[in-house]
Order: C-alpha cells, then structure tokens, then sequence
C-alpha cells in the first residue's frame, strides 16, 4: 500500500491585517477594497520558501528518523535559487542521508501535487520507500495589486511510503494547459496577471471540472463518494459555482483559509490537504485538485494509521501562533520591495566562501555539532578535541544533531546596534537539553516576552542576505517554544 | 623552576596621547605623540632602544598590517618591531613582549606602543569586520560587542535575583564614577560630568545597556619604555621606579561557549589570569593589598562582574560594594578607573592596555594633581579584557613600587 505516511504544515508567525494594506494603498487601487478582508501570512523578515519547506519538513519528520527518507521533492515558483538546487539545501537542513534523490519542481501553481505525485509513482515503482515532499511559496504582488491583498506564505511537507500509510493513494487524473492567468518572467519579482473574469470563467470554470470528472470516471466514482475535496480557488463567488458544478456539497469542501492565510500557491492545496489530515478519520476519501499551468487530481482514503500518528503542531496550531505585523512598511523591507537604509554599519561587506560552507556543511545546514564518544558531551560547532576539560579526547566525535534539541535560555539582549531589518537583533547563550552551549540569534520573538531559563527550540532561517552576489545564507535561530491553547 | 616575571623588569618612561575624536591625526601621528612623551620620560635616546613591540587592532582602517607602520612613523632605526594583535589587549600584549624581551636579557631597552585609529569607520560603535573569522560568521549570532556583554546582565540578573532596575542602578554608578574622573582628567575623550539619572535614562543600545554604559570609542596612542631593574635604578632615583610584578594573560579554551558549567555571570579567564598573577606577585587579599586598579569597563556591566572575577568583590555582592562607592576614587576602598577608564579616557584599541599601564605608572608615581590622585599608593593593577564573555583574552598587569 502506497500513501501519506506522515505530515506538516507550516505557516509563517506574522500576520498583516489587509485593511493596513488598503489603508496604505487603496489610493491608487480602489478596487483592492474587494480583497482586504482577513489577514495574510508574511513570512519573517529570515523567512523564504526553503526555511519554511524545512520548518515543515520536520513538523512532518515528528516521530521519524531523519534519515528514513529516500529522497526529497521540493516544489515552489519563488525559489531563492536558480542554479544551486533547493531541494538539496533542505535534505541538508532535514539532516538526510547523502544518498538520496532530490528536485525541484517549478514553474507551476501545480507543482506541489506534481511533486506528490512523483513521489507517489517513486514509491510506487518499487525504487523508492519513503520520500518527502515539501512544497511552499512566497509570491509577492506589487505596491497595490490585488496580487499584494490576496498572497500569503505557508508550507506543507509529506512523507510519502509503501507503508505504515494514513491515507492510500487511490488514483489521480491531471490535466497540461499552457492557460496563462498568473505569470512571472524568469527575471520579474512580482507576479503578473490576466484579467480575473477570464481567469474564473476559463481557468477554474473549464479546467477544474474537467479534471474531477476525468478522475472519478478512470475510478468509477462519483462526488458524493468523497468525505473531503479540496481545491485552490481564491474566487469566493467562483467557488460557490464550482460547488454546484461538481455537484459538491459545501460542507465538504476544504476551507482555503483566504482570510486566515492567503493564497500560497504551489503550497495551497498542500497547506489544504495537510489541514483535512488533522481531523480525517479511517475510511474517508479525500481529493485533492491543484490549479495553475492545469491541474493534477489526487485521490487518498484513509486508513486506521490514522490515529496512531504522533501529534503534531498542524495547520490548526500554526493558525492559532500567530502575531501583527504592526506596519505595512516593515513587510515591504522585509520583503526588499522598497529601499531602506541601515546605516554604514550595514554597507560591510560579509562574502560567502563557498569551499569552506562545503567544509562545514552538516554543521552550518543542519545544525549538526559532535559528541564525544568518550565522555558523551555534546558540542557546537563540531570539535575534533573534546571541549570537555576533564576528557580532552582527540579524535573521537560521532555527529550529533541539535536541530531537534530544545535548549533553555542562559542570557540573551535586544541589539540596536547590529544592522538589521528587523531590530532590535535578539541573541542569547543557550544550554541545550542533553548538554551543548552556543549563541545563536533568536527570532519569532519579542524582547519583552524573553526570561533567562525559558525553552527555545532551534528553527532553520535566512542568516544573511547578500544583495550583491545575490547570495541567501542560512543558518539556526532559536525560537521560544510556545504552547498555543 | 620558572619563578614568573616579577621585579625582573622596570618601567622606565611612559607616554600617552590625549584620546578621542582626532579627526584631524592619523595612527602615525598619534604614536609621534605617545612616543614622544616617552621617550622623554625614559630620559634615553632613540637609538638606545633595542627592540619595539606594537599593538593595534582593526587595521583595515587604520595603519596596516605588520610592525612597519610603526617603525616609518617613529623612524626607528631598523629596530627588530613585531606587531602583536590580542583583540583589545593588544596594547597589553605589546608591554609584555618588550618586558619578555628585557626580562630574557635579549636587550636593555625596549619600547611597546599601541596605537588605534577607530574614528575613520564612518560610524558609532566598533566596525563591522568579522574579527572571530568566516565561521563564527557563518555559525553564531550575528552579536556586536554591547550585545554580547549586555548578556552579563540579564544572566546575572537572573542568578542573583535581582530585578533589572536594581541592577541597573548599581552599573549606572559605575558609568557615574568614571564620568567624576573622566571630567577631571585634561586627555580624556568624553569629559562630560552626568547625573545618574541620564545615564539610567539613556538610549538603549543592546538590552539592557543604555548608551552611557559603553565606552568611548576613541582614536589615541599610549607607550612604555622598559629596562632591567639595575640599568633603571643607574638612571633614576629609586622612589621614581615601577615594577612590574606579575604579568598574566589568560584565553579562553572554548568551555565557556561551548561546555555547560559557565553560567554566564563572569568572566572565566578574568578569573583565572587574576588568581595567577597574584601568585606570581605574592598577593594573598587582593581586596586589602590592591591600591588601585584600571580594568576594562567597555560597558559598566563589564567592570561590575570582574569586581568580583578579581576577588576583590565577593560573588554577587558587586553590586554592593559598587553603591558603597568602594570603587570611588576617594571611597576609601580600591579606587577603579581613576582616568575615566574605557568609559571616558576612551578605547582606542591597540593604545586601551599601554593607557591603564600609563595610568597606573603616572599614580604611582604620583604625578598628578592632589584631587584626582590616589593617596599613597602601593600595588596597581590593569586588567585588559579582548573578546566577548563567552570567548576572549585576558591580560593582567601589576605594577609596584
């Protein structure tokens, strides 16, 4: 049996409130008022489609050996890099094994069910065992577009198998149409658009459809069969029409989570199915419709693994974790859509040397230090002597992950002085549980909320950015570990 | 048996820049103006000097790298000069080199100079170069130097139970202490005389230091001039001679950042380094046979904690002795920082050591006027503090008569 065998979502802290958008930009578009309803979620100013693939990726790896995976499919439009495979920064992040298989999957909204779906037939075809799929995406609209209203950022992540599966892959039925309703050239930061009426009448009317009848008539089903249908469509109106075209009844329909959220592309359905996960039980038949450059069709059951799966901070929790983002400015500096200036201090030059990240690799990426086999003391960055000033063994480390360690707060401070998009720069020494020190940046956080002893949890962000080289570097933050009722 | 360093070496002249913003000098000329002092103090020649040792730190605005800035600027005549960096005790690690070299018999006469140059980065604070190389880059938070030590506070705050406001206080009378100096003192950098209340009251600059908890960032040149013992009691009278009486640099292995057992709340090599360079004086109760000290406050939190790394404070009880005005130049107690210190002589780095050392020289030798001197003075300590609390050098200085 082939299906989801575990999975994640991940949705970024801050939330703008869209009246501030229109507040700040209705002057020029008026029409916006349409869309600034709700909030959207704005990924951190050391957020991008990778780290939140990552974050993700191991709210699904919750109660998996990270090394389980035989490969990782990451599927997003707004990937940070062109050349450089991002697939292979998260396996790196994710801790993987060497030997896996990777790609990126782009260029459509699509793209995250293609990716399961490629997943699905690598396990399918006996080659693979387990693969995990991340999609997520960050598309920015311009100053006063609809666009700017109504995206959002999030993620999901599934680890895909041949068994111990929740939900069964039954069958899919995907549809290839050079149907152009959003675009971006392979050098434009902002999406572009063709007129909505044609996007709703001959994209969703005509595409979607087309596609559900196409899937239940390959599986000899019909709509009713399904307990949950989930599709990507932004259009409120439109969306009470497909209902009635399918013949769907409403209640089903996954919610999109436009006012909580927005839309994510390539991670919208995924985001979607991974929130149907949380409350399915055995038995229930899920499918899940993609939209964009066509559509891809997919249909799960879910079986009794269900409720064996461990708990999870899902899409309910990340909802429920939210904050206001206070301006409207801070998410255009965030985003680099407008300049700003950080001072002098902020012009020095930081290069990338690319041979010594080689070098320090599982260390930088994936948070990985060492642990020294004679005396168990666990140590970051990695040493070759033990830091331990009672053992000072050479050469006798084995690698020791503290991407899934939680820690406690020695000391920390707010920074005004670093140069930073988002001061004060938070930073502390911190003691994880197990043993290991560090200072790492804390982020997701306030100042005022921080207590010397309090539980951090490491999460894997943007580092810097070199707008020059146009170069992301990651590294590990700490974020405070929060229960949210 | 190795028996250390004490009375082996003799301070023979020393000089000192005024610190600050001398937009109008380069490092060149503010070694001239060190060195020139110096040597006139010494009472010896140039060409008498033997070897030349200096000390600077962020060279990429200023002089170079190597020790033949130094040389061209002074026009030392083809002396052996080794440049020494060790982060802010750079100045300190130049007066060890020449009194290394003395104390070896290798010369007679050695100069160390430190001279630094920080006004030309174009902005407040120290510049933004990666001085811990690429991977503490690439590996740890993206700190500057009053967020790093800003986290004495908040970790001593917490092991002691105080609320930040109390703490606050007590490092507010530490930046207060050292303006009452500063103001009195001609070379100093900032010579304002503040209330309390401003400092408590400044903006803040890493949580919870305020911008009068840090130091002066400041251009300047200090410079010493060392010899045997004998070849300086053959040109001086003997009531004008110090010696150094322990010389110890202590750096730190990595535990501190790395292994669990340092809470935060001090300085592990202050504390090391200061243990062994009492041994090495024969000091037993530094809080009693200590005169007077010039540490490294960079922020007031700074010198609170090495109160207590340099036992003369009891742990925890800093903040008490600081309030009793123990620390105060006429407080009865150890007077710290009788200059101003980092905080108002200023920190041009590569200078900051050979400063304390000019400082603690010039009291004991009881050369200024009566209101900002130290009454009958004996023993005299620097400590020069490079790196941030979890990683660092630290070097110490006794000096006696």
């Amino acid at each position: 049996m082939i299906g989801i065998r575990s999975y994640g979502a991940y949705i970024p802290r801050y939330r703008l409130n869209r009246k501030k958008i229109f507040e700040n930009m209705g002057w020029l578009n008026s029409a916006t008022a349409a869309h600034s309803r709700g909030e959207k979620a704005v990924a951190n100013f050391d957020e991008d489609p990778v780290t939140m693939a990552v974050a993700a990726g191991m709210n699904c790896n919750n109660g998996f050996e990270r090394t389980e995976p035989d490969g990782v499919y990451f599927a997003s439009t707004t990937l940070p890099y062109k050349e450089r495979q991002n697939a292979g920064i998260i396996a790196t992040a994710l801790g993987m094994r060497e030997n896996v298989r990777s790609a990126d999957f782009t260029g459509a909204l699509k793209s995250g069910t293609t990716a399961m779906l490629s997943a699905l037939e690598a396990v399918g075809s006996g080659e693979m065992k387990n693969m995990l799929v991340c999609a997520s995406d960050c598309r920015l609209g311009k100053m006063g577009s609809p666009q700017e209203m109504i995206f959002g950022d999030g993620a999901a992540a599934f680890l895909i198998s041949d068994h111990d599966v929740i939900a069964e892959y039954k069958g899919s039925y995907s549809i290839t149409s050079d149907f152009v309703d959003h675009f971006r050239g392979s050098f434009e930061k902002f999406d572009r658009q063709w007129e909505d009426r044609w996007i709703r009448d001959i994209g969703y009317e005509d595409l979607i459809p087309k596609t559900v009848e196409g899937l239940l008539k390959k599986n000899a089903l019909k709509i009713d069969d399904f307990a949950k249908v989930i599709y990507a469509c932004h259009y409120t109106g439109e969306r009470k029409k497909l209902n009635k075209n399918l013949g769907v009844d409403p209640e089903k329909v996954q919610d999109i989570m436009l006012g909580e959220i927005g839309d994510m592309g390539a991670a919208q359905p995924m985001v979607m199915l991974a929130g149907a996960l949380e409350d399915a039980k055995p038995g229930d038949k899920i499918l899940v419709v993609s939209f964009g450059s066509g559509c891809d069709a997919i249909y799960f059951e879910i079986t009794d693994k269900i409720n064996d799966l461990k708990k999870r901070k899902g899409v309910v929790w990340h909802l429920a974790n939210k904050a206001e983002l206070d301006t409207y400015a801070k998410y255009l500096v965030w985003r680099n859509i407008i300049p700003f200036e950080t001072g002098l201090r902020g012009e020095e030059d930081s290069p990338t040397r690319w041979s010594m990240i080689w070098r320090y690799n599982k260390a930088i990426y994936g948070f990985c230090g060492s642990k020294c086999k004679k005396c168990g003391t666990p140590q970051f960055p990695p040493q070759r002597i033990c830091v331990n000033p009672e053992c000072g063994a050479r050469d006798e480390m084995e690698e020791y992950y503290f991407s899934d360690k939680t820690a406690k707060i020695a000391s920390y401070t707010g920074d005004n002085l670093v140069a930073s998009i988002n001061p004060p720069q938070i930073y502390g020494n911190i003691l994880f549980e197990g043993g290991g020190k560090t200072m790492m940046d804390f982020t997701d956080c306030d100042l005022e909320s921080l207590k010397v002893g309090m539980s951090v949890a490491p999460a894997f962000r943007i580092k810097y950015y070199d707008e020059r080289r146009g170069i992301v570097r990651y590294f590990w933050k700490a974020v405070p570990v929060k229960e949210v009722e | 048996m190795a028996k250390g360093i004490k009375d082996k070496v003799a301070v023979l002249g020393m000089g000192c820049s005024k610190f600050g913003e001398r937009w109008d000098m380069e490092s060149e000329d503010l070694m001239i103006e060190a060195f020139t002092e110096c040597i006139a103090d010494a009472g010896i020649e140039k060409k008498q000097l033997e070897a030349c040792w200096l000390g600077s730190y962020f060279i990429e605005i200023n002089i170079g790298k190597a020790g033949i800035p130094a040389a061209v600027a002074l026009k030392l005549p083809f002396l052996p000069v080794t440049r020494v960096e060790n982060k802010c005790a750079s100045g300190s690690e130049a007066f060890r080199g020449a009194c290394y070299a003395v104390a070896s018999g290798a010369c007679d006469f050695a100069l160390a100079i430190g001279a630094e140059k920080l006004k030309d980065a174009g902005y407040g604070g120290l510049p933004a170069i990666a001085v811990d190389g690429q991977m503490e880059v690439m590996l740890h938070a993206d700190w500057t130097a009053p967020g790093a030590f800003a986290q004495l506070a908040s970790a001593y705050q917490a092991k002691y139970g105080m609320s930040m406001e109390q703490l606050k206080e007590a490092m507010a009378y530490v930046s207060w202490k050292s303006h009452q100096n500063g103001v009195m003192n001609p070379r100093a950098h900032l010579r304002r005389d503040v209330t309390k209340e401003q400092i408590m009251k400044s903006p803040m600059i890493a949580y919870p230091l305020g911008l009068f908890d840090c130091c002066g960032v400041s251009d300047g040149a200090a410079a010493a001039i060392v010899t045997t013992p004998e070849i300086a009691r053959s040109l001086k009278k003997d009531e004008e001679i110090v010696y150094v009486k322990s010389l110890q640099i202590a750096c730190s292995s990595g535990e501190e950042a790395m292994y669990t057992d340092w809470d935060g709340t001090s300085v592990m090599s202050t504390t090391l380094a200061a243990q062994r360079a009492y041994d090495e004086a024969g000091i037993k109760n530094p809080r009693e046979e200590i005169s007077m000290m010039e540490v490294h406050d960079c922020f007031s939190i700074t010198e609170l904690v090495t109160m207590e790394d340099l036992q003369i404070s009891q742990r925890g009880k800093a903040p008490e002795d600081i309030l009793n005005g123990f620390y105060d130049l006429k407080g009865g107690g150890v007077p710290c920082q009788t200059d101003g210190g980092l905080k108002c002589f200023g920190h041009p780095i590569g200078a900051s050591g050979l400063r304390m050392i000019y400082e603690m020289y010039s009291q004991l030798l009881q050369r200024w006027p009566e209101e900002r001197s130290v009454k009958d003075p004996r023993l005299a300590l620097t400590h020069n503090l490079g790196g941030i609390p979890n990683r660092n050098v630290v070097s110490l200085v006794i000096l006696g008569k």
